[in-house]
């Protein structure tokens, strides 16, 4: 099991380090930011001395190099446009982010799983082909889209719930939390569906096909032959065996959501890092964007890995592997 | 003393976009206390149906159309799932060919020993753990105690046979239908497990169905021997009587195409014809385009005729010896 | 009856898998034909007159026609400029989805021809990248990239050519494991006529419903990239773009510049998507019964 861990963890230091050159590169490589920081009518002296400052004019792998021993000390560059470190920025609307993708993504894997498998289960009845049909929709319609009608239908036309901002929020070990918060949670109701609907009909979907599989297998038949009821096939056969197709996709979604969540964020002026970048991509801010693609590929790759530790807990056949 | 089970009549008809499947099409047959009884036929003749028919287990759009299943004195065809499912392991039970595929890969011997037990009643971790152990000894599992806590992916394939096994034993079931159990294994393994399973049901009295494609292994096991053609029995009778003078001409030609029955360096016989597909069947004896003794009056469905032990649904059957 | 022939009256049988098709097929001669058919020419900035901007479904105009849809904040006729809009999705939509399906498959087939050394860079490089949303790829490279038709593609493509390598890779390989193609190999037939002739068909069905999906995925997140300004330049607006722009008059209750735009791009999308699923059923041999 030890070995296996350390396997891991060099392939996600590999990993990261990877990503690290390519985002260096893929972003430094194209525009030139100085025109947004400096005014066009400043004079050369201003510009070359803000170049020199911000160390725009060495060599690429030489700012590379920087970039990475910086990083290594936890200092990811200022902010060209809001002028503070990186790390800050990020750090103060990450919390906001991580809250709606955890709670989209977890009451997604909740509900998805269980429509899903009463679909599989029952895959000829009208409600299972109602739940089918949705999914269609939630996987089809665009996010921004479903949120635009949210707003529309919930904000604008009966004015049940607010159409943007965070609300009140609760500080939790020095973390804000809107969540807790009544005002805060009628905030978070439309972004947290709308980033979860496309999850959720995921979730219908492999759930159900996972279901439709299982249920067909001498397995199940095995079971039942024993004089099982059909709750404890359902509730402890079939949960458990699905359960590897919805951790890994859960791990997998978990990583896109938070990708996701820079639409939502968007149309909701959900104050996350979605919005922060979406806003330094108009601005050619590049170490905003180097810091988030980063954190980004730095989330997969500890999603990943927890994916890969939690299978090698539950499947019996992996943890046997690993130890070998 | 009445039989433990008695089918008749049995029809389990499958209704695709197709056609209606009509895999299983008149099924009779009875099972005395602590009997084996092989049900042999090609692969689509309806025995795996017929055995999942037997624990009304038959998948959709599959439905029994027609017929009686009495175990023990009960009729099971229309009877409710609950009650069913009730009798589901306590009274009749099965085995299945893979027993990669039949077990749970993600619980532990002793975890689906104890949900196979918990089903019928409430039952202490450590009672159940004593069952368990107990099952685990009967079917030869060594060092059973330690085996509950083993997934199966740490049994070999014929241990892993066996665990089902005991898995099926664990009510004392008085039928257990065992479908191809040995197929999947090797050929020494194969033995052992025929060899466990006869003791088994001496030892407890439970009787078996035991289904296969092999006559060779059934009729070195099974006292009686059921024969299936297109979803029908053909023929049926004491093991030893149809080996030494089949009646029906499919049972004949079963029979002379086996290995052991042909001279040395001969070339070994074959039915002619293949078998037919069970959607399109046309009426009348379904052997008949086979059959080397087919007449006009075979044009009519021949009926399951009982003789003393033996029956036999031809209109041109073989003499009894 | 050909295979062609088998499948098409198979399908036929789903109706509702029908009427998307008819739907999808319409929309797509609407676009072909939107220059005949509309009143406007959107992209005329000169023959927009702000005067009739932000007017509802109805309202007849400087042109003198009744603009049905009413009109965006700009003063474009909204069924002309939706239309119009349907066009370019479509057509970014195809291009994507084209050239990924072309670069895609052939890296998947050369991966599982070649196999050693190659395929192992291929695959991880594609496993990576499937790993990677791929919205977030098209985000970066189109900031990176700048706006433009070209631009937009090119981020598209290589956003999602890693799902046609894989989808190509996994058929070719089962495909190549079998013995026939080890024969194939062994006797002087060219390595072109293996992959043409026998890799190549196997792949042709999953990458089939592979692309049908892209394709409406490519016209989502175009149009998801415009919404977010990063898509096409403004003068020439795509669906995304019209709804974005009519995004802050829905607030005031202008709801028909965004909702008009939306409701074309999720018919077409939803048709799409409801084909696909549709083929991909009838190439699943599992569900068949």
């Amino acid at each position: 099991m030890l070995g296996f861990v350390i396997q891991r963890l060099l392939q996600a230091i590999m990993v990261m380090a990877v990503m690290s050159v390519i985002v260096f590169c893929g972003v430094y490589a194209i525009g030139n930011p100085i025109d947004i920081v400096i005014p066009p009518d400043a004079t050369q002296d201003l510009r070359e001395e803000a170049i020199r400052r911000l160390g725009l004019d060495q060599p690429l792998w030489k700012q590379y190099l920087t970039f990475a021993g910086n990083l290594m000390q936890g200092d990811f560059g200022r902010s060209f446009v809001y002028n503070i470190p990186v790390l800050e920025l990020i750090g103060g609307r990450l919390p906001a982010t991580l809250e709606l993708v955890l709670i989209s993504v977890l009451s997604a894997t909740v509900l998805g799983v269980s429509l899903g498998v009463y679909a599989g289960y029952r895959p000829d009845s009208w409600l299972s082909k109602t739940i089918m049909a949705v999914s269609v929709l939630g996987f089809s319609v665009p996010s921004f889209w479903v949120g635009l009608i949210l707003i529309l239908t919930f904000a604008v036309n009966l004015g049940w719930l607010p159409a943007g901002g965070r609300g009140d929020t609760v500080l939790v070990w020095g973390v804000p939390f809107s969540f807790l918060t009544l005002d805060g949670l009628s905030h978070i109701v439309l972004p947290a569906i709308n980033l979860a609907l496309f999850k959720l009909a995921m979730m219908i979907r492999l759930a159900r096909a996972g279901t439709r599989e299982i249920m067909l297998t001498d397995t199940i038949k095995f079971a039942r032959a024993a004089g099982i009821s059909e709750a404890v096939i359902l509730r402890r056969h079939l949960l458990k065996l699905i359960s590897i197709p919805i951790i890994t996709v859960f791990g997998l979604e978990l990583g896109s959501t938070l990708a996701f969540a820079v639409v939502t964020e968007t149309i909701f002026s959900w104050p996350g890092v979605g919005k922060l970048i979406i806003d330094s991509i108009g601005v050619l801010d590049r170490p905003v964007m180097v810091a988030y693609l980063i954190l980004v590929a730095f989330l997969f790759v500890l999603i990943n890995f927890t994916v890969d530790l939690v299978f090698a807990l539950i499947d019996p056949r992996i943890r046997a592997g690993a130890t070998e | 003393m009445s039989p433990v089970l008695e089918v008749t009549g049995l029809r389990t008809h499958f209704h695709t976009r197709a056609g209606v499947v009509k895999a299983v099409d008149g099924v009779s047959f009875k099972l005395e206390q602590g009997e084996i009884m092989g049900l042999v036929g090609e692969s689509g003749s309806g025995k795996t149906v017929t055995g999942f028919s037997l624990l009304g287990l038959v998948d959709p759009p599959g439905r029994i159309v027609e017929g009686s299943v009495r175990l023990n004195g009960t009729e099971l065809v229309g009877m409710s799932e609950r009650d069913l499912r009730r009798r589901r392991g306590r009274e009749i039970s099965m085995v299945f060919q893979d027993p990669i595929a039949t077990l749970n890969p993600m619980f532990t011997v002793g975890q689906q020993m104890r949900m196979a037990l918990e089903s019928h009643g409430s039952i202490s971790g450590r009672a159940a753990a004593a069952r368990s152990e107990e099952l685990l000894t009967m079917v030869g599992i060594p060092s059973p105690r330690a085996r509950l806590r083993a997934y199966p992916h740490e049994f070999s394939g014929g241990m892993r046979q066996r665990v089902a096994i005991a898995i099926a034993l664990l009510h004392r079931p008085s039928v257990i239908v065992a479908d191809e159990p040995t197929t999947a294994l090797d050929v020494s393994i194969q033995a052992q497990i025929l060899a466990t399973m006869r003791t088994l049901a001496t030892e407890t009295g439970t009787s078996l169905i035991w289904i296969s494609h092999d006559l060779a292994v059934v009729s070195s096991l099974a006292t009686r021997l059921a024969v299936m053609y297109a979803g029908r029995v053909v023929e049926e009778g004491p093991t030893a009587d149809i080996l030494r003078r089949p009646r029906h001409p499919y049972t004949q030609g079963l029979i002379a195409s086996l290995p052991a029955m042909a001279e040395p360096g001969a070339p070994l016989t074959q039915i002619p014809g293949t078998t037919p597909s069970l959607l399109s069947l046309p009426p009348g004896c379904p052997f008949a385009p086979r059959c080397p003794r087919a007449t006009a009056a075979c044009a009519a469905e021949p009926v399951l005729t009982r003789d003393g032990t033996r029956a036999v649904a031809c209109f041109h059957p073989a003499e009894p010896a | 009856m050909t295979p062609l022939a088998r499948f098409w009256s198979e399908f036929r049988e789903n109706r509702i898998a029908l009427v998307a098709l008819v739907v999808v097929v319409l929309v797509v001669l609407l676009a072909i034909f939107a220059p005949l058919i509309t009143p406007q020419d959107p992209y005329d900035m000169t023959g927009l007159s702000l005067m009739d901007a932000r007017r509802p479904p109805g309202f007849v105009g400087s042109g003198g026609y009744a603009h049905v849809l009413g009109t965006d904040p700009q003063g474009r006729d909204l069924l002309s400029a939706i239309l119009y809009g349907l066009r370019i999705s479509i057509q970014i939509g195809l291009a994507a989805g084209g050239v990924a399906l072309t670069i895609g498959a052939a890296l998947g087939i050369l991966a599982a021809y070649a196999g050693g050394r190659i395929e192992t860079l291929i695959m991880r490089i594609v496993d990576l990248q499937l790993s990677f949303p791929a919205i977030l790829l098209a985000l970066v490279l189109v900031a990176l990239l700048g706006q433009g038709k070209g631009q937009l593609i090119g981020a598209l493509v290589a956003a999602q050519y890693a799902y046609f390598a894989r989808t190509a890779y996994g058929a070719a390989k089962s495909e190549r494991r079998k013995d026939y193609i080890e024969a194939a190999r062994a006797t002087p037939l060219s390595t072109r006529r293996v992959i043409l002739r026998h890799l190549l068909p196997n792949c042709t069905p999953p990458l089939i419903v592979v692309a049908t999906v892209q394709i409406a995925n490519s016209i989502s997140l175009e149009a998801t990239l415009s919404f977010l300004g990063l898509g096409l330049p403004v003068t020439e607006p795509s669906l995304g773009m019209l709804i974005s722009n009519g995004f802050p008059y829905m607030m005031s209750g202008r709801y028909w510049i965004s909702v008009y735009p939306g409701i074309a791009l999720i018919i077409l999308i939803v048709a799409i998507n409801i084909v696909g699923d549709q083929i991909r059923d009838q190439f699943n041999p599992r569900l068949r019964k």
